[in-house]
């Protein structure tokens, strides 16, 4: 498995109750559901991820984050809501912040850092937007349309009261490095964030 | 040219009919004291009997799915697509059976059969029969083919009513229910197609209150028009752009009222073969199952309260052009399963063809059916 999911495993609880925006091919829910007896479902957009998920028996839903919402789903009903590499591509990253907390507990959130130092180089050497393995696209045919470093998604966490639990960075890899724990926003590649209402804790 | 041998087809399939003589209370409250069940299987039940799949047909289906009855057959079952060696429900690993549902017209005890007590066809006589009293039907034959629990119950339409009714009435003996094309209940649009349907029927001059065996005739004219009423709703306006366009018989407009756009054609004649082949109390019957089906309605009309009843895995699916049973109805039902806790995957699925689209096999279609189905043999060990 991913060096992310298996550091977001970590921090679900056996027997959640979990939602994954855009949940790809399951194999996360599908660990989850073997291993840690979770319950669930995943949205996602993708034939051919849709088809993978229904043949391992994974619970995936047909649903666009854009174009549908999360209104169908209830006030908290779900324990964790999971969104993995996929905040930065939805059109209303910060309603969707809110929709997971809405929906869930606990929001589990994975993004890529656009102020690691190797894309800031590439925009200040070469003056052109930055490509890279993790972000292997022109500007204009990017499915990654609300890219944002580290210190943006922490201010957008303030700005609406939510709490962070946990945050872990890591590399292309998703190794977890003590260099990019050092100085995240420069170093990091992928943050990992476990956030929740700021209320939970009152 | 036959397709019998093909090695995908079942090749040819003999069917069985059933007889029941353990009586049955309908929802009615009427009782059916006894009725036969016309049965066709393809594949092997294997030992531990864990390797069964039911098919349930919709309005105007029957227990021929797949296969052909002879040699010289042309056209093979309704489902033969999706039936067979190889295909998506696959009868070298799964033992497939389909019925012909109570109060239908294939051999099946329905208004056309002989009533026992006055020797004389049921006609109107005959009980309306709903989905929870096919499902209640179907069990029993389970019964007779030492099927405890079916690995998959699988219906399009009014099938996937009764694929749902299964996971409802008997959670201890259904694995999955598979759902396609369907809806948790009735419109009042869809309602009011059925009752032009009954409407054409009914007042026909030959229906003879649904006497019409007695009068040694049947009502044609109204059992068309209730096909072909019924026929505009299960295309798309673009599959029927596509097909029929502005097309015309002749080179030039008659001025007159015959049939002269070839979709005018085409309706009247699938409206005149069905009006010859079909029942037009069974056609009734069906529709009204059609619209009293609502398994929400016993729970306080609340869906999710319903569907804790239900222990199985769903997988449903809907087609992009389909307006009888659109997909926001499957996402109702789907909705209604999320909130509900139950296990459910839900797709809706590209196709042209409205709400026929169900019966044709595309590749993203066939692609989820063949994993789900993959997943399904798997679990059973088939």
């Amino acid at each position: 498995m991913r060096a992310d999911l298996s550091i977001i495993e970590q921090w679900i609880n056996p027997g959640s109750h979990v939602l994954d925006l855009g949940c790809g091919d399951g194999v996360l829910l599908d660990y989850l559901q073997r291993e840690k007896q979770a319950t669930g479902f995943g949205l996602e957009i993708n034939p051919e991820h849709i088809t993978t998920c229904m043949g391992r028996g994974v619970s995936v839903i047909e649903q666009n984050l854009d174009t549908q919402g999360l209104a169908n789903f209830e006030d908290q009903s779900f324990d964790v809501v999971l969104m993995t590499q996929a905040l930065q591509a939805v059109r209303r990253p910060d309603v969707v912040l809110d929709e997971m907390l809405r929906l869930g507990r606990e929001g589990i959130v994975t993004f890529p850092n656009f102020a690691y130092w190797r894309l800031r180089w590439y925009l200040m050497r070469r003056g052109r937007m930055p490509e890279s393995e993790t972000l292997p696209y022109k500007w204009y045919n990017t499915p990654n349309i609300h890219l944002c470093t580290f210190k943006d998604f922490e201010a957008l966490c303030y700005r609406k009261n939510f709490r962070i639990k946990n945050r872990t960075v890591v590399d292309g890899e998703h190794q977890d490095r003590w260099l990019s724990r050092l100085w995240p926003n420069m170093l990091g590649q992928i943050a990992i964030y476990r956030i929740s209402r700021q209320e939970d804790e009152l | 040219m036959p397709d019998s041998h093909a090695k995908d087809s079942v090749g040819v399939v003999t069917p069985k009919t059933l007889h029941f003589d353990e009586p049955i209370t309908l929802a009615c409250g009427q009782r059916l004291n006894a009725y036969d069940l016309v049965v066709e299987t393809y594949g092997e039940l294997n030992t531990d009997a864990s390797n069964a799949i039911l098919i349930c047909h919709a309005l105007s289906g029957h227990h021929h799915a797949a296969g052909y009855h002879s040699e010289e057959d042309r056209k093979p079952g309704w489902w033969d697509s999706c039936i067979g060696p190889g295909k998506p429900i696959d009868t070298n690993r799964f033992f497939v059976v389909s019925l012909n549902n109570l109060g239908g017209c294939n051999g099946s005890t329905g208004p056309s059969s002989i009533n026992p007590e006055t020797e004389r066809p049921y006609g109107p006589d005959f009980p309306v029969v709903t989905v929870k009293d096919w499902v209640l039907s179907q069990a029993k034959l389970a019964d007779r083919l030492g099927i405890q629990c079916w690995a998959a119950v699988v219906g399009g339409s009014l099938g996937g009513m009764q694929a749902l009714q299964w996971g409802l009435s008997y959670p201890d003996r259904i694995r999955h229910a598979v759902i396609i094309a369907s809806t948790p209940r009735l419109s009042a649009q869809n309602i009011a197609f059925n009752e032009v349907a009954r409407k054409a029927i009914t007042s026909d001059p030959d229906f003879h209150g649904g006497r019409y065996y007695d009068f040694n005739t049947i009502p044609r004219q109204g059992l068309m028009l209730a096909r072909m009423v019924g026929h505009i709703t299960y295309l798309s306006d673009a599959s029927m752009g596509e097909k029929f366009g502005r097309e015309l018989r002749d080179q030039a407009y008659n001025f007159g009222y015959d049939a002269e756009f070839q979709v005018e054609s085409y309706l009247r004649y699938q409206g005149e073969r069905f009006s010859e082949t079909f029942d037009a109390n069974t056609y009734l019957l069906m529709t009204k199952a059609l619209d009293y089906f609502d398994p929400a309605y016993e729970f306080d009309n609340d869906l999710a309260k319903a569907l804790k009843q239900a222990t199985c895995e769903f997988l449903v699916l809907s087609f992009s052009t389909d307006w009888r049973f659109t997909p926001a109805r499957s996402e109702e039902l789907v909705n209604a399963m999320i909130t509900a806790r139950r296990k459910v995957s839900y797709a809706e699925i590209d196709a042209p063809w409205g709400h026929d689209a169900f019966l044709i096999p595309t590749p993203r279609y066939t692609d989820i059916f063949t994993a789900y189905l993959d997943r399904i043999a798997r679990e059973v060990g088939a």
